[in-house]
């Protein structure tokens, strides 16, 4: 962390970027947020942790409309984001001066909650170097330990690895914290019964309270005015009477985002109820290797999108009930 | 005072349940809400703070208001029927309770929201003291009494029993009616548990936050400050603050067309979104760090200007759960504090 | 509100592109062949023009069946639009069958101007198809069903 301080100094001192991008320590243990540096004293209250899960790329949108260049740190995974948003026009490359953090796996504080750890006061190996393995957690109820691998978000467990995908320069060095495969829930999901299946959303999406922050956290949702929030037509509507309206935003939110979904995860990792939002992104994504090809969207920036391109033998729409 | 082994919760519910409809904290998929008890509800007391608070109870999500119907050249409006029902809220805490206060300053205030006012009559509430505080949580900045919830009816955890003791005549009324399967107890064991929780309440990071400054005269001075610019930009405009929010109170009306039918209904809405009462000539707040800025001056300034110094938050610190980006008002009053705000 | 058991009487709605489909329908009528009436066609420039809102919201509003018809692949009037239109239905399709809707409610199909019979034969079975899987109660929304 103190490397990535070091060398914000040097670059708001020579002049290279006009700010920063990062995180600011926040007031508690575990709450850092994204925030902008514009001087070095500033920076005494950069934190860079494993609390440091937000995704910095999307705020580069407002970033690249500033004047001079900003300092963004971007974890492996985020580069994608950014990349993809290259592609689209949203974020300009030249505006960007990219730090490459290193990245052990980021950690989830509900999933620490989860565990029945209240009153948290201190949390010792949240650190990036850090190299134990374990969370030391002192509470008020008395001191916790828990596996640093049990409590990382859902996203690092399915890690897209180390490499970062854009970037000036690189500080730090990441691990790969991949232990599962990230098609396994979705392909489980597919095996279900018709009945089982809509159970299982039904019941996910009954917690849904229409709060839009995993839709606004997306670096993909980066229209100026999203389709649910026009009041030209019905479907602006915050919360319904009935459960209809959830399933519709879930099913477009996904769909508006399927071919440039980079599998960020931060859907998941914002929605207040835990719903598992990053299901419908990778069935999509499943759907789109499966019958189009392999394709990591923010893996470049030139490749075409796989809803705004075609082949002539493309699969019949009719395959979806002939797959096993 | 009376008191219930937590074994025999289940038949407590059951019995409440015959005669009334019961929301309490039930766990589903993972996620801990208040809803209608079933024999199958998975019922979690344990967990201190539930996602939404129990404000849907009184004031829901998105509620009906009435329907047109058309049929022929004949046009209907049947409007929606007030609540009739009694039903009993179990489980709220202290700062939900308060939150409630909140909310009656505004819809029981000329003129009554009728739908509101039938649930605050019908519904009785037994609060349970919070046998646990968290870190999040600052309910004693606003003066609520973590141990001392003041509803209808109160209960406290104390090992593996619940001790219970009417503190209205509402509260009274459901005593009654589940008597049988509540014994006799005294107060001492409660005294106790009230001392630990208040122990632990002096020893939580945030209770000891400081409203100076903030208050119903500071209005221009707070609205012009400089800090918002700041504070606003890691904000990501979605309605999670509002939403658990146990005191936020602004609905959107709306209608929704059926073919034949049109029901007029209304739901939360969010002053952090960008359509928030928007009017024909557009919108009163252009910039997110405006939209921003009204949610933290109506919590500290416009509702105490308005309701004798009462703000319009009771610190259950769901907010600073769950803010995607950690954003929350203990931070934008710590700012203010330390940036020289407070005058 | 009725709660009776009525006989089921489907609703189905057909998108059809201008320049093949909605005149392969016309091609139908004009040659006296016959569908059934519960197919409500809605006619659209190009197949590609069908926004997967549109089918959600079919739905909602009470469909039991939707179907998407358009210009052969390769035949478009627009020379690409089916060729999108067939990759995002697929996809839309796919999602629909993972949330649990029961598979068959939705059905894209390449009906040119000179096939009226296939238009015909297609509407036929399509609704065949959908009064075999009944009533839709996952994809709508309560208040239309009254």
């Amino acid at each position: 962390m103190q490397e990535l301080v070091n060398r914000a100094k040097e670059l708001l001192a020579d002049g290279t970027v006009a700010r920063v991008l990062g995180w600011k320590a926040g007031d508690l243990p575990y709450n850092p947020e994204p925030a902008y540096f514009e001087t070095a004293e500033e920076l005494d209250d950069f934190v860079y942790n494993g609390f440091c899960g937000a995704n910095l790329s999307k705020y580069m949108i407002e970033a690249s409309k500033l004047e001079g260049k900003t300092m963004v740190c971007l974890k492996p995974c985020d580069t994608y984001s950014f990349n993809q948003l290259i592609k689209e026009h949203r974020v300009d490359r030249d505006k960007a001066y990219i730090v490459g953090a290193g990245c052990k796996g980021k950690l989830d504080i509900e999933k620490i909650k989860k565990k029945g750890i209240k009153g948290i006061e201190l949390i010792e190996g949240a650190e990036l170097t850090d190299e134990a393995d374990t969370l030391t957690i002192q509470t008020i109820y008395g001191n916790k330990t828990v596996a640093y691998a049990d409590v990382m978000l859902e996203r690092c467990h399915v890690c897209k690895g180390k490499e970062h995908m854009v970037y000036d320069e690189l500080i730090g060095d990441s691990k790969e914290t991949k232990d599962a495969e990230r098609f396994d829930r979705v392909a489980e999901i597919e095996a279900m019964s018709p009945e089982e299946k809509f159970a299982f959303f039904q019941k996910e999406l009954s917690k849904c309270i229409r709060c839009n922050a995993c839709r606004n956290v997306c670096p993909a949702c980066s229209c100026r005015k999203c389709v649910f929030d026009s009041t030209k037509f019905d479907s602006s509507q915050k919360a319904n009477v009935d459960s209809f309206e959830e399933k519709m935003f879930h099913i477009i939110r996904a769909f508006h985002v399927a071919g440039r979904c980079t599998d960020c995860g931060e859907c998941s990792r914002v929605c207040p109820q835990g719903i598992p939002l990053h299901l419908f992104n990778r069935k999509f994504i499943k759907d789109i290797d499966e019958l189009y090809g392999e394709y990591q969207a923010g893996a470049d920036t030139t490749s075409k999108a796989p809803l705004t391109n075609y082949t002539f033998e493309d699969a019949e729409p009719s395959i979806v009930g002939k797959r096993g | 005072m009376y008191k219930i082994a937590k074994e025999n919760l289940s038949a407590l519910f059951r019995l409440i349940a015959e005669t009334r409809e019961l929301y309490l904290p039930v766990k589903t998929a993972g996620q801990t809400n208040y809803a209608a008890w079933s024999e199958d509800a998975e019922v979690d007391l344990d967990t201190l703070k539930t996602v939404k608070s129990a404000k849907d109870a009184f004031f829901p999500q998105s509620e009906g208001l009435y329907t047109v119907k058309k049929e022929g050249k004949k046009i209907s409006v049947e409007p929606e029927a007030l609540k009739e029902q009694d039903f009993v809220v179990f489980g709220m805490k202290a700062c939900d309770v308060k939150g409630l206060e909140v909310l009656d300053k505004v819809f029981l205030s000329d003129p009554v929201d009728t739908f509101y006012a039938a649930r605050r009559d019908h519904g009785t509430i037994v609060a349970m003291a919070c046998h646990e505080p968290e870190e999040t949580c600052f309910c004693k900045v606003f003066g609520v009494d973590a141990a001392e919830p003041k509803s209808d009816a109160a209960v406290w955890t104390v090992g593996e029993e619940l001790y219970w003791k009417a503190l209205t005549e509402k509260g009274e009324a459901l005593t009654e009616s589940v008597k049988e399967l509540l014994t006799d107890a005294d107060e001492a064991a409660v005294e106790t548990e009230k001392e630990a929780i208040h122990k632990i309440v002096e020893k939580l990071p945030y209770m000891n936050l400081s409203l100076e400054g903030w208050n119903g005269d500071a209005l221009s001075e707070k609205f012009d400050s400089p800090i918002w610019e700041e504070l606003y930009k890691p904000c990501l405009a979605c309605g999670t603050c509002t939403f658990v929010c146990p005191t936020c109170q602004c609905y959107d009306i709306k209608d929704y067309s059926a073919g034949d039918k049109v029901s007029r209904y209304r739901c939360w809405d969010s002053c952090m979104y960008s359509d928030f009462t928007m009017m024909a000539h557009g919108n009163n707040r252009t910039s997110q760090m405006q939209r921003f800025r009204q949610r933290f001056m109506h919590k500290l300034v416009y509702y105490p200007a308005n309701n004798d110094g009462m703000y319009s938050c009771v610190g259950c610190g769901r907010c600073v759960e769950k803010c995607p980006q950690a954003l929350n008002i203990v931070k934008v009053i710590r700012a203010f504090q330390n940036q020289g705000g407070v005058k | 509100m009725s709660l009776e058991k009525k006989e089921f009487k489907p609703k189905i709605v057909a998108f059809c592109c201008n320049w093949c489909s909605y005149a392969g329908a016309d091609l139908a009528g004009s040659s006296r062949l016959t569908y059934p009436a519960d197919v409500k066609i809605i006619r659209v420039p190009c197949s590609c023009r069908v926004n997967p809102m549109f089918i959600l919201r079919a739905f909602e509003k009470g469909a039991d069946g939707v179907i998407l018809c358009g210009c052969h692949p390769g035949d478009c009037h627009y020379s690409t639009g089916n060729f999108y239109a067939r990759r995002r239905m697929t996809l839309l399709f796919s999602m629909l069958d993972y949330i649990g809707v029961e598979n068959g409610r939705t059905r894209v199909e390449w009906v040119s101007a000179a096939e009226g019979v296939k238009f015909s034969e297609t509407m036929n079975s399509f609704v065949e198809k959908i009064y075999s899987l009944g009533e839709n109660v996952r994809l709508g929304d309560l208040r239309c069903k009254s």
